[in-house]
This record gives C-alpha cells, structure tokens and sequence, in this order.
C-alpha cells in the first residue's frame, strides 16, 4: 500500500504531497527525497531508495518526479505502472504534465489522487469511472508556439495540410469542458511504432526491433462499439501464413483485457467499447524480421587530414522511404575524439545547422526534414587539439539518429477501417494516424 | 471553514474538507465543529456526496473520533451504492488502526467476511484489505479453500490493480492436494498472459510458489514468463525497463542460459541511461553462448570507448569476465584497446588482465605480449598496482620489465600512495630472483630510499624486511617468495552456481531484485533476523502442539515470560552467590548441536543471556535469566558436556515457589528437545 505520494518539480519543489495514512509526514522528507535523487552518481539506479526507513520508488514524466512510498514487499511493477498510469491521467484531465499544468489545476489533482486512491490502496484508474466524480474544470494551458501556425493555410486557403488533424488537437484535456459537447465527437487512433536499429560499420543490420502500439484516445462519452480493421496481412509468430504479397509480420502481441477478439482470427478486426481517454489497445514487438525496409541509410566515411591534427567527418545520409513520405526532426549525433576544439561545417541547404557539445563529446546536426528517396551531405571538419594518435581518433562510438516520419509504419501495419456500430457517420470523427520514431537508431564507425 | 463546508457546491465542500483532513491533526478543536456537517452529508440522498463526508470523516486523524464514525461506518456498509461500500469498508481499517491496541471488533471482521461476496469488485478487494490490516496480530485475512476458490472466480472481475493485489493474498492460501494445486494454476492460466505485467508478475509469483516441489513446472512457467519480460525491457518508462532488467537478472540466478537465444533485446540503446547501460551489459554477461559471444563480445567492445569513464569501466571489466571462459578472443580485444592509449581505458584493461592471468594461467603468454608500452598511460593507483604486479609475477616473459620498474622506482619521491610502493618492492625482490643482473642495481636504489627517506611506516617496514631476508641467502628469499602464480580453482568459486528457483521465489516481484547489490547485502541480514524469528514461531507451535505431554499444555497456558526484562551482571552475581537451594538437572544434547542456536531460540522465549564463554570452549558455560508474569525471577546456568553429550542445568529462584519453578524448568527443558528437534 502507499502512504505517501508526491509530485516534485524538476527543481525540486513540493507541488503536490498527498499522505494517505497520517504516518510521519513533513516537507522536510520531500527536500531530503530530492537531494538524494540529484545527488546519486550516474550509474546507480534511482528508481528505488531508502530514505528515513521508507522505501520509495518513483518515475520521471516531463521532468517531474513522481514518488511513493510503499513497503518493501510490494511489487514494483504494480507501482510503477500506477505512477505512469497517474501521469497518464492528469494528462487526460488537463491535457498534459508539466509543472504549470499541475500548478493550475491543483485543486483537481488532489480531487483525482482522492478517488484514485483511499488509504492507499487503489482504488480506480479508469477516465470513465473517476469521471462521474471529478467535479473541477481543468484550467487549460493555451501555449502560443510558432508551430502551431505551420497548420493553419494561408490567408484561410485551404491547404493539403488542413485536412489533416493538427498535432495538436489530441492534445487537449478529454473532459475539456461541460459547455462544450461539439467538440466532443472525435476519435483519435494512433499506430505509434518506436525503432531500435543497430547498423555494422560495413552497412549490415545488426539488429532491428520495433516496439508498436495502437493507441486510442477518445473524446467522446458513451461511445457504441468501435471496430478497428487491421490488415489483413497481419500475423503474429513465425509460422502463420496471410493474404498476398509479403505479411505484415509480428513476433508477439498483446491486446487490452476489453478488447473483443472474436473476430480477429478469421478478419482481423478488434472490436473494443472506447472509454473517454486512452487506452491502448494493442501493442506488438517485431525483432530482426522487417518486411519494410530501414528508413535510412548513413554513409559516414572518418578520416585525418594528413599532416594536420585535423579530422574529416563526411556524412552521406540517404532517407529511403517512398517518394510521399517524409521524415521530419532529423537529428544525427555525431561522436567527436577528446580533445576536440572547433568544428567546421559545410552542410548542402541553410536550413540545417550542425553544433557540437563538449561535455557529451559529440555534434548535432539538426535536419528539419527530408522527402523520400532523397540524399543529403554533410562535411565537418573538427580540429582536435594535442597529439592523438590515429586509433583512438578513428574509433568512435556508433553515430546516433533520432527522427519521426509521420504517416508511415516500418512494419507495414496498416489501419483497413475504424467504424462505429449503430452511429450516425456523420456524428463522430475518427482520425487514424500513423508515426514512426527512432528509440536508438546507431550506425557504427570503422 | 466549518461554515464553509455546509454548502451545495460539491467542489467547495471537497476542497473545505480535504483542508479539514489535513490540519485536523493539529487544531482538533476546531475540527470537532465539523462533525455535525459530516454527520449530516452522511445521509445525504447523493451517493458521491455519502462517499465523501464519510471519507472525510475518517480520514480526521484525532482522538475521540471513532464514537462518531461508528454508526456512519456500520450505516456505509449497508448502503445501496457501492461507492459508499468501498469507503465504508476502508473506514474500517482505518477506525481499527485509530484505535490503537484496542482488541478486534468480532461483528465488524464478520461483516467483512460477509462482504468478500458483495457484487461490487472494488468492494471485495477492499474487504481483504481492510481485513489485512485489522488481523494484522493474527498473520492477515484467513485465506481457506472456500475463500480462496471464491477469490479465483471472481478474478476475471476485478481490474488489474485488484488481481494483482488478490495474487499477492492468494500466496498465503496452502492447497491440500496436488490436483488442487493444479486446478488452480488452470484457472489462473490465462493472466501468464494479461497485457499488464504487474498482474504476470503476480501470477508467476503465486505459480512459483504453488509449485514449489515440481521444479520442471517452474522452469515451464518461467519460459511462458520470457515474453512478457522481454517485452516490459523494452518499454517506453525506463522504470519499468529497469524493475524487468532487474527480474531478468534474478532468474538468470537459476536459469543461466534462458534468454540466450533473445540476447539482442539486451544490447544497449544510445539514449538509455547509465543504470540501464549498466544492468544491460551485466545480463549480456550472463548470457554467453558459442553461437553469440562473437556479436556480444562486439557490442561490449563498443561500449568500452563510450564517453562515460563509468560505463567503459563496466565493459571492460565484463569482458574480463567472459574471458574466463573465451579466453583467446577477449584478450585480443582487451589488447586491442590498450591502442587507444587512453588513461581510463588502459588502467581498467590492466586490472582485468592481472584477474584474469590468476584465474587462467593459459592467458600469461598473450597477456605478456600485450604489455610492453602501456606503462605511459596509466596514471590511478589501481592501475598501477596492477601493473606493477604483473611485472613482477611475470616478468620472466616481458623484456622491458625491469626498465619499467625502474622508472617507477625513479620517480619514487612524488609516488604518494604506500600500495604502490609497497608492491613495488615486492615486485623488485620476485624480478630480482629471475633476472638478478638487470635488477640489482634498481632494488638495491629502491632498498635504499625506503629505509632512510620513506616516512611512511608500514613501507619502511617492508623494506627492512626483504633487506634482512636478501642478506640471509637467496635461498630463503626463494622459500617465501615461490608463491603460486596463479589459481585457477578460484574461478570455479568467482563463477556463481545455479541457484534453484526456491532461493529467490520469496524476494521475487518486490522491491529486493531491485535494490543495488551493497544494499541487498544489509538487507539480508535484516532477513535472517525474520528466519529468527521463524525459527521462534516453530518452537512456539512446537510448545502448543497437542501430542506434547498434557503437562506442559497446561503450563503453557497458565505460564508465561515477560519480554524485556533486564538485570545488571552485578546483581545477577549477587544473587546467584547469595541463593543457596537451586535445582539440578541434566537433558540430554546431541554432539552436532550449536549452542548459540539454543541461546538464541531462548532469547527469542524471553530468556535472557547474561554472559557466556565463545563457542567451541570446554565445556561450554551460559548463565541466563527470566522472570515470569507473577514476578518470579529464575536465573539459570547452562553448562555442555560433550563426552557424553550432556546439558547441566542449574536453576535458582529469587523467591521460592515450587508450581513457577516446575513449570519453568518445563518450559525450558521443551524448549532444548525443540531446538535439538531442528537439528537432524
């Protein structure tokens, strides 16, 4: 059971204290708590730590820490997944997790930590119950971001872009407002897959696994029977056999305990109640065996500069989707020797730009975004000071890629249809959408 | 804010008591206002609002409370709405744990048990819980067949916070037979595969445990186990990643090679943090098999040039370990990264090369080879010990050894730490012996320093110690250096044994595989204090088992020690002189019997030890004491014969009383045949 709960910000103050169980209880424990937590050395796993003769464990959601104190003999797992599941909720009421956020709508918060959780034991979890008893609005943060305008055309054309639902618009808090029942008939469903590439110096895959998940987020209360097509193509384990052409294929796979299955074996349709908030209703794992291939290819080609302590770094970064996709927030981090001092960069187009940090020992270079099929240069040249010898400057640690290609499933997962029983067509949007991100993309060196 | 609190505004009257519950504490006066609103709201025709007041009501953490929450709480428990159910069933505990060591309320532990069938999921969790706390003196909720098999149908119910807390309850209950036993794994089959791996975790635990003595049947589970695990090392929160690393590596304790074929999943991320790193390549460690060593061995090789000093150091040292095993091809990548010729590299290679060359002498000749000009790289104390024994030890196959040597031995004046210099000498002396003209000249430098300059007492020492024993002869210079130079037989105890399942069931899903090892380590001598404790139990249940003699059943009854009871040596001494009637006897002991195993069961029955000789003594001498609930004081001493095995007992009593003094040495003569008991 937990006794005490707290939110803390990345600085370290007290923004929320909840002691269900009236056992010691000062601020004091929360400074002392975080003065541990910052002060540990880097290769000591924070997650769990004895503090005063209580067991603490907590997680860290957009800088905040969130952290309970349970007994030594409860599961970890359990806990966690309730510190992520709370995250998951403040971020259903009010729309996200920050500090700001949770400083506006404190009085909610506490509301929700009260029927969440009595005595500390939990007690429900699910947006759909706790919301017959969440009586606050949320205060809804309105950030003014330059990148919000890039959705909006024009002079109100209207642009391809405006058919698409604007990334920003799940992000918004699922019970916004009472007043406002129009906008409450949508639903968002997200194929989100997360890669993990490993790439050999000689270009070969050393290992590819992608993590997916479809994830739905409802704004709409009471909903009727949702029926989500996958492909047809789908399969799960080595040996099953579907559809033409090549399969969409998935090691394991997991569904929520709501989803109704009887139709997925013969047409693969998950048929599942949406509550209002999210739920993710289906998550996957591919190891080693992707029917599409890697989205990008990295050339790198290292070498000195005879004669000079001088270091050539030539990049060749090849994006090998289809022609209509794009991937957007490239980042390539690039490791550079010790005893590196200046950079100089020669990039093909002026909207990238490429820094390097000493502390970390590596170099940014930032690409906003790359069309498919296309192929992008980079050449730096990194002074490195004091006399280093020519392995040590050759063998690097791998190149890391980051990036996000919307629109685009590297396991070919594809959504056939998302239909509503008993609904009239009109009354509900649904969007599907599609995103692949890098976990770790590493390409080695030499 | 009293006032406040009588309003209609559901909000307002959340905030106003929620403000109520948190300084009712320190203003309970105030607080007391209140009750007549809350009492009020708990009639309130709105469930939410019943819910609330009654919540609130008793979560006031002040004295004199519980005779207003009382009727509320027996009310709640009968209301329509499961709401109110939910908290009124808490309320409870909560109205139980205020009270303090106030005795069980018989009516309301009924009512609970009654509600463990009530329609509502949440409710039922609620009932155990609210029952765990109550009995909490008793050893928690009773879990019998009925309850148990109403637990597992009602499973499928509850949401997944609720099985996982029932799995945890569940693993008290002891099936009679072995079909039960696997009636019950068929029930629970189906959440081996739940999406939420708290509620696997929980079921493999409870699977674990049920089949404790069909170890084939663990090894099944724990294979049905991998890919959820494998699937939670991959998660998005890093937490979990880490608590699943982490549950990985426990069952790699038992299972060596159970993930070897999925070693890829372990390979390290570029944006995972150190502790994850460090985790990862531990497990990779583990996992070495002739078809993967070559890739694992590439992706620790990767590692070792990382940024993090701390996390190069790990891999290196982790190859050092596979090197044990894969010699030939961990040496050439370990010499390989001598060539980077960075401080923190070259150090940590040099360390794992003077463990491995002790564990496997067939590494010496490559080791040897990869030596010569790693001297200039090495600048931290370790590095250089180990260094500097390497030369030393096998400096018959290094050319430049004694060369070296000498520079350290040059700049011996700036050299501040005593190891260094310390094994520096030994180093010289072993040279010395094999290539004596191209050292004497360095030792004798070396010699000469550490007897007139060196300050440091214990260096000094050493230097006038090899001094006299090179002027008695090479000979006895020989006798006491030919140590061995290496020890293969210490691998087998580095390279840890399997483990059956059984040792880390109990610690298995808690917080203990999660702890870091330093940690774990004075956490498990809390846990022997628990075995101790155990070990009271049995004897306590041994006392109160009804095929012991009607006699001492009785006196069981009728008699009992106080705990806690204290005398100073001196008066022990005063008294046991000054009392002159005692009473003697002698109970029979079994050789292979621990005194100090006896001491601490009778400590644990509340007789205590005033002084005893150390174990092994001839013959073995304790004196004791106890003092019963009427206040009679026994002192006691032990004496241990071994041949033959007898126990002498001697006891005193302060005042005289037969009936205390009979039954004591009952009691004490019980307690000896238990203990002996445990002892087969």
């Amino acid at each position: 059971m937990i006794s005490q709960l707290f939110i803390l910000s990345s600085k370290g103050d007290l923004l929320i204290h909840k002691d269900y169980r009236g056992s010691s209880a000062h601020t004091s424990l929360a400074d002392g708590l975080y003065l541990k937590l910052s002060s540990l050395p880097s290769d000591q796993a924070p997650v769990v730590m004895e503090h005063e003769g209580c067991h603490f464990i907590h997680t860290r959601q957009r800088g905040l820490y969130f952290v309970i104190s349970i007994g030594s003999s409860d599961s970890p797992f359990l806990y966690i997944d309730l510190l992520n599941r709370l995250a998951a909720l403040i971020r259903d009421y009010c729309g996200d997790v920050s500090e700001s956020v949770i400083r506006l709508n404190f009085a909610l918060i506490y509301e929700l930590l009260d029927e969440v959780l009595d005595y500390g034991y939990i007690q429900t979890t699910s947006t759909d119950m706790l919301k017959n008893f969440i009586q606050c609005d949320p205060v809804v943060m309105k950030p003014f971001s330059l990148l919000d305008m890039s959705s909006v055309g024009l002079f109100g054309a209207e642009t391809q872009q405006s058919k698409v639902a604007p990334s920003s618009a799940s992000s918004r808090p699922v019970l916004s407002s009472r007043h406002q029942l129009s906008e409450q008939n949508e639903i968002f469903l997200d194929v989100i897959e997360r890669m993990t590439v490993a790439i050999g110096p000689n270009g070969t895959l050393l290992k590819a696994d992608v993590q997916g998940e479809l994830r739905l987020k409802s704004f709409y209360p009471n909903c009727s029977e949702l029926r989500i097509g996958v492909s047809e193509e789908f399969c799960v384990g080595s040996s099953e056999l579907r559809g033409y052409g090549s399969a969409v294929r998935v090691d394991s796979c997991q569904f929520h305990e709501s989803v109704k299955l009887d139709e997925f074996e013969i047409s693969r349709i998950l048929k599942v109640l949406p509550p209002q908030g999210e739920l993710t209703v289906m998550q996957y794992q591919i190891s080693d065996g992707l029917s599409t291939s890697l989205p990008f290819h990295l050339f790198p080609s290292v070498e000195r500069d005879p004669g000079s302590s001088r270091l050539r770094i030539f990049l060749k970064l090849r994006c090998d989707l289809s022609p209509k996709s794009q991937a957007i927030n490239i980042r390539v981090q690039v490791p550079v020797p010790k005893g590196a001092s200046s950079v100089s960069q020669e990039l093909s187009s002026p909207d990238q730009n490429a820094e390097m940090s000493l502390s970390t020992q590596t170099m940014t270079w930032n690409i906003p975004r790359i069309g498919g099929g296309s192929q992008l240069s980079a050449l730096f040249k990194v002074d490195v000071s004091g006399c280093v010898s020519l392995p040590s400057v050759l063998d690097l640690p791998p190149v890391n890629l980051s990036f996000q290609i919307p629109s685009h499933t590297s396991s070919g997962l594809q959504i056939r249809f998302l239909r509503l029983r008993n609904e009239r067509p009109t009354a509900i949007h649904t969007w599907v959408r599609y995103l692949t991100q890098s976990d770790s993309y590493s390409v080695r060196l030499g | 804010m009293v006032k406040a609190s009588a309003t209609v505004d559901i909000v307002q009257k959340k905030l106003v008591y929620l403000y109520m519950c948190t300084y009712a504490p320190q203003k309970p006066d105030l607080a007391v206002l209140a009750i007549n609103t809350l009492c009020k709201d708990c009639s309130d025709p709105n469930p939410m609002v019943r819910g609330l007041a009654l919540r609130s009501m008793c979560n006031l953490r002040m004295p004199g409370i519980q005779e207003y929450i009382q009727q509320p709480v027996q009310n709640g428990l009968r209301d329509k709405a499961s709401y109110v159910r939910r908290v009124a069933v808490l309320g409870c505990a909560k109205m139980h744990i205020q009270q303090g060591d106030m005795e069980v309320d018989g009516a309301i532990v009924n009512e609970l048990y009654n509600l463990l069938r009530d329609p509502d999921p949440i409710v039922l969790v609620n009932c155990l819980r609210a029952l765990e706390e109550i009995l909490k003196t008793e050893g928690g909720v009773v879990i019998n067949k009925p309850i148990a098999h109403h637990l597992l149908n009602r499973m499928a119910d509850l949401d997944h916070w609720g099985q996982s807390e029932v799995l945890t309850i569940l693993l008290r209950y002891k099936p009679r037979s072995e079909e039960e036993i696997f009636d019950i794994l068929n029930i629970l089959d189906s959440y081996l595969k739940s999406t939420h791996i708290s509620v696997v975790m929980g079921a493999t635990k409870l699977f674990l445990v049920l089949v404790k003595e069909f170890p084939h049947v663990q090894t099944d589970v724990l294979v049905r186990l991998k890919g959820p695990l494998l699937a939670a090392c991959t998660s998005e929160s890093r937490e979990m990643c880490f608590a699943a690393l982490c549950h990985v590596r426990e069952i790699l304790r038992s299972l060596p090679g159970h993930f070897s074929s999925h070693y890829k999943k372990f390979f390290c991320s570029y944006n995972d943090p150190h502790y994850i790193k460090n985790q990862k390549i531990d497990i990779l460690c583990e996992l070495v098999n002739d078809e993967n060593v070559h890739s694992i061995l590439e992706e620790l090789r990767i590692c070792c040039t990382d940024v993090s000093i701390q996390l190069a150091h790990t891999a290196i040292f982790a190859i050092g370990r596979i090197a044990r095993t894969y010699s030939e091809r961990c040496v050439k990548i370990l010499a390989g990264l001598l060539e980077f010729k960075q401080e923190h590299i070259t150090s940590a290679v040099i360390q794992t090369f003077r463990d491995l060359v002790w564990l496997c002498p067939q590494c010496v000749s490559s080791v040897c080879l990869a030596l010569p000009g790693c001297e200039g790289n090495i600048q931290d104390n370790e590095g250089k010990h180990a260094l500097i024994w390497l030369l030393g030890m096998h400096g018959e196959f290094i050319t430049n050894a004694p060369y070296v040597l000498e520079e350290y031995v040059d700049n011996i004046k700036t050299e501040t730490s005593p190891t260094v210099k310390m094994e520096l000498l030994t180093s010289l002396v072993r040279l010395f012996l094999c290539r004596p003209a191209e050292c004497q000249d360095i030792l004798g430098r070396l010699i000469h320093y550490c007897i007139e300059e060196e300050t440091n007492m214990a260096v000094r020492d050493r230097g006038l110690f090899y001094y006299r024993l090179l002027s008695s002869g090479v000979n006895e210079v020989l006798k006491i250096l030919s140590g061995p130079k290496s020890d293969p037989s210490l691998g087998v105890l580095a390279d840890r044994t399997e483990q059956p399942v059984n040792t880390w069931i109990t610690d298995f899903n808690s917080l203990t595989p999660l702890y870091d090892k330093k940690y774990r380590e004075s956490y498990s001598s809390i846990l022997t204090k628990s075995e101790l404790s155990f070990v009271s139990k049995h004897l306590v249940e041994d006392l109160h088992s009804p095929d012991d003699s009607e006699v001492s059943k009785e006196t069981i009854d009728l008699f009992s020690l106080i705990c806690g009871v204290s005398i100073s040596p001196e008066r022990f001494e005063k008294k046991w002189t000054s009392i002159a009637t005692k009473l003697c006897l002698n109970i029979e002991w079994k050789q292979e019997a621990e005194p100090d195993l006896l001491q601490t069961s009778l400590h644990v029955l509340n007789i205590y030890t005033i002084a005893k000789s150390k174990a092994g003594t001839q013959p073995w001498k304790s004196y004791l004491y106890a003092q019963d609930s009427n206040r009679n004081m026994f002192l006691v001493e032990l004496v241990l014969n071994t041949n033959p095995p007898v126990l002498q007992v001697t006891v005193k009593q302060d005042a005289e009383n037969k009936d205390a003094l009979t039954n004591f040495v009952t009691f004490l003569k019980s307690a000896v045949s238990t203990v002996l008991g445990l002892i087969k």
